[in-house]
């Protein structure tokens, strides 16, 4: 690389720098998805009117996902010298007065999380002071959400404004990518075997024996694909990043296309994610302006370009040879392998595919080298993962943790548990293709072979919180009618299986269930998950196997008792009122959608069967717990049919 | 020659044989659905599913779609592959009862009950017909939809306009789910909605195939075939009383 480039880059970077610690206040506004969902751009279009008519000399920062998705919209205010306030929740009224506040050279309180004195940059390992924490606050860190983390995959969400190249080279991008370049392909390849990151998009393959047997597939024309065809019910973590930091992953491509010899890479994104496909798009086309894309990439010699191809909304099309089907014009269905992608993948030439979260390590590593990448997680499970935290808990998010951790950690601490008091029941890894961990397990660790041993998998990264208010058969019957439908269709046992599969668990949930269903549904699920033709196939049973494992009674339950322990199949309960504990408050009529509250003000209630629709809603809003549900009696659930 | 090892016994196999191919060279028999050595292997019945026990990937393959590899050790016999194949063979025959090759390996194997599927009728999607009418050029009819709902189908469901009447897919349809039929003058493909006009011998008045073919088969060799008009008994007879 030429010393005019390197000047280049360090100019850049002092430009990036001056955005992210101006001379001046700079307020981010999380703006990916999650943010505008719930309202961001409301919120920065008055943060941005205030400062116009009061004349406030400000610098306002779309930023992406700092994870803590259940307190978007998020905004965080730094003004020179002092420590970075985050707020949530906070609406387009509170722009005024925060603006007040910060003219005032005040710290504006309301709805403020908590504040950071120092950033730290992964990459560099530098530490930039801040400011004194403010009164009346705690340490951003020290929440309980982001105490047990470690964002390197996303040391930049929620930090930079993914638009802007500058600040992602202000806080050390593209760092890794100039010294790759001065370096041996083989030499890097081997410091990401060294730091033993294993692909993250859920099967775990090691990235960088991948890596080798892409580089030595010949000299000719390559490719490499970053799989970002995230499709897990729940599962968010690469729209997270390609939304947030998108050239973190670009800049893994390039030093993969150093490595590997490819001139050729494509971005593989959903087309329901507009603004990733939005993010990543603008990243290639700054990419290309500045040169780190191109036929001499930081005149280097290195040619290499990159184009954002989208997916047309098939699940399987995450799967690498459906994806490279989907790629090439032709249906998303898989192929037999071998021949591997590294072998003969696109157009027939050697492809390597990674996903969104592997790629963003990479520069860490490169960067940081493999050995310290390594000192994070586990002897078999290096490093971190990001997981989608859903369902029924109280912090929802993208949870970055080391390997190792366990779901507790994840679940209990990070996630704060169940909402509203309620017991945890199960964690679902992995989403369709994982498995149900139950309550009592949450001591297991985070890492590939105790999850793979517990029947469960480590996955793309979806982990969805279930409580007791949650029925494991209707759970699973939800994965199964979703793997069903999204099944290609191409081979027979996770077409037709899969289906089978469905019929039993529909009846089951229906109360048709016979006690047989049980090892004909362990059966076909065993048989299915061996024959299958691609990875959908393969761990479509896994939900079936893994909660006939650890909740068998409650399947029992279903077809002995003809009752769903939850009280969720609508054909196995009855909801009824105790008189006794029942005060006559009437939140109950209020909340039924059937109109089956019967008794008048102040009067002790009752439900009527025929018109009640079994929603549950009554039995969430009573404030006595007067109202509780108890099995239909067999003979009632089978009259039904 | 190298060798590999199936069911216990050791085969040689020539370089980019498949596993299927080199059982079958070898005497062994493996059955298959949707593969036909003419189109290649599809991957998709998993009725040639063998267990791999070394020198790969360990668990169930098709080995129709397996290359055979030095020191590869199969069971195509194992207790596992069976199960697997008596599933299979259940989910196609619930969608085929009729097709005989189904019918056959489910007397000898036995093989899982499942609902029938009526509204299949009959398909079991092993994609022959659709690589017959590719390898024929015509490319005329292809899989739509997906899970349950894939089917066989032409374009929008619409008569294709591509659809020569060739035939190739019924030949090679192992469920004989494609029905012709053939009335005066006319051929109909019925899943295909395909009715095409027949070129009949001007001597004889027997069919010899739709007019769209005639016309494809003349392009390709030899503009007189259908000039001559003649069925293949009829020209034969010519050619001999000609030459005797």
């Amino acid at each position: 690389m030429s010393e005019e480039y390197a000047r280049h880059l360090q100019h850049l970077e002092n430009l990036g720098l001056g955005r992210l610690y101006p001379r001046r206040p700079r307020i981010s506004v999380a703006m990916a998805s999650c943010g505008r969902a719930a309202g961001s751009e409301k919120i920065y279009r008055a943060l941005g009117d205030e400062l116009e008519s009061r004349g406030i000399d400000a610098f306002l920062a779309p930023t992406g996902c700092p994870g803590l998705c259940s307190r978007e919209p998020m905004v965080s205010v730094l003004a020179p010298g002092k420590a970075r306030v985050h707020y949530s929740g906070l609406g387009p009224e509170d722009a005024g007065p925060l603006l007040s506040a910060l003219a005032a050279g005040e710290v504006y309180l309301k709805n403020a999380l908590g504040a950071e004195t120092e950033d730290h940059l992964v990459i560099s390992g530098r530490r930039i002071s801040l400011g004194p924490l403010p009164e009346g606050l705690g340490p951003m860190a020290g929440l309980d959400f982001y105490r047990p983390q470690v964002r390197l995959a996303t040391r930049n969400c929620g930090c930079i404004d993914p638009f802007s190249v500058h600040e992602y080279i202000g806080r050390g991008g593209y760092r890794a990518l100039r010294e790759a370049l001065s370096r041996e392909p083989a030499e890097i390849i081997r410091e990401i075997k060294k730091s033993g990151l294993r692909g993250l998009g859920g099967a775990g393959f090691p990235t960088g024996v991948k890596w080798e047997t892409a580089a030595g597939a010949g000299n000719g024309e390559k490719y490499i694909i970053c799989n970002g065809d995230e499709g897990d019910p729940g599962a968010y973590m690469d729209r997270s990043i390609l939304e947030s930091d998108p050239h973190s992953v670009l800049e893994g491509m390039i030093i993969g296309a150093h490595c590997l010899g490819a001139r050729h890479g494509i971005v593989y994104v959903r087309a329901e994610y507009p603004l990733a496909v939005k993010t990543i798009s603008h990243a290639i086309a700054q990419a290309r302006e500045l040169g780190l894309l191109g036929k001499d990439i930081m005149s280097s010699g290195l040619g290499f370009d990159v184009e954002v191809v989208r997916g047309a909304g098939a699940f399987v099309c995450g799967e690498e040879t459906a994806l490279i089907a989907s790629i090439e014009g032709r249906p998303g269905e898989p192929r037999p392998r071998p021949p591997y992608p590294t072998r003969e993948g696109l157009w027939g030439r050697p492809t390597c595919i990674n996903n969104v979260e592997t790629l963003a390590n990479i520069p860490l590593i490169v960067h940081r080298g493999g050995e310290w990448y390594g000192s994070f997680g586990t002897a078999g499970s290096r490093g971190t993962k990001v997981f989608a935290l859903v369902g029924k808990v109280k912090n929802s998010g993208l949870v970055e943790i080391p390997m190792g951790a366990t779901i507790g950690d994840i679940v209990l601490s990070a996630g704060g548990g169940p909402d509203r008091g309620k017991r945890l029941k199960a964690v679902q890894t992995g989403g369709p293709s994982g498995g149900c961990i139950p309550a009592s397990m949450t001591g297991i660790p985070v890492d590939y072979e105790s999850l793979a041993g517990s029947g469960a998998i480590m996955g793309s990264g979806g982990m969805v919180v279930m409580d007791e208010r949650v029925c494991m058969v209707d759970m699973v019957r939800y994965f199964m009618s979703f793997v069903a439908g999204e099944s290609c269709g191409k081979c027979a046992p996770c077409r037709d299986g899969t289906a089978e599969i469905l019929n039993i668990l529909d009846g089951i949930t229906l109360g048709r269930g016979r006690p047989e269903d049980l090892d004909t549904l362990a059966g076909l699920s065993r048989l299915v998950k061996g024959s299958s033709l691609c990875g959908l196939g393969q761990t479509a049973t896994n939900p079936v196997l893994s909660t006939l494992r650890y909740f068998r009674n409650e399947y029992e339950a279903h077809v002995k008792d003809k009752f769903c322990p939850a009280g969720v199949c609508r054909q196995l309960v009855i909801y009824r009122v105790d008189p006794d504990l029942c005060a006559g408050c009437g939140l109950c009529a209020g909340d039924c959608p059937g109109g089956a509250i019967l008794g008048g003000e102040g009067r002790t209630r009752a439900i009527e069967p025929d018109s009640c629709t079994r929603c549950g809603a009554c039995y969430e809003i009573c404030p006595q717990g007067a109202i509780y549900f108890t099995g239909r009696g067999i003979s009632d659930a089978m009259d039904d049919h | 020659m190298p060798w590999m090892t199936i069911n216990g016994i050791k085969v040689q196999y020539r370089d980019g044989e498949t596993v299927l191919a080199a059982a079958r060279s070898g005497g062994m028999e493996i059955p298959s659905l949707c593969f036909h050595p003419g189109l290649g292997h599809h991957g998709s019945c998993r009725l040639c599913l063998v267990e791999i026990l070394a020198g790969g990937r360990p668990g169930l393959a098709a080995s129709c779609a397996l290359p055979a590899a030095q020191g590869l050790v199969v069971e195509a016999g194992s207790e596992r592959v069976i199960q697997s194949r008596r599933m299979v063979l259940g989910l196609l025959l619930a969608r085929s009862p009729e097709a005989k090759p189904l019918r056959e390996l489910s007397e000898k194997l036995g093989a899982l009950e499942f609902p029938p599927r009526p509204d299949t009728r009959g398909c079991v999607l092993c994609g022959l017909c659709v690589r017959a009418c590719r390898a024929v050029g015509q490319n005329a009819i292809n899989f739509s939809g997906r899970g349950r709902s894939r089917r066989v189908t032409v374009p929008f469901d619409l008569p294709p306009g591509d659809c020569l009447g060739c035939r190739a897919c019924e030949n090679v349809c192992p469920a004989g789910a494609i029905k012709v039929v053939e009335s005066r003058g006319r051929i109909a493909i019925l899943p295909w909605q395909s009715e095409l006009e027949t070129v009949c011998c001007s001597k004889c008045g027997a069919a010899m195939g739709s007019r769209p073919q005639w016309e494809s088969l003349e392009k390709l060799f030899s503009p007189s075939l259908l000039r001559a008009g003649l069925c293949p008994a009829c020209r034969r007879r010519l050619q001999a009383a000609f030459h005797g």
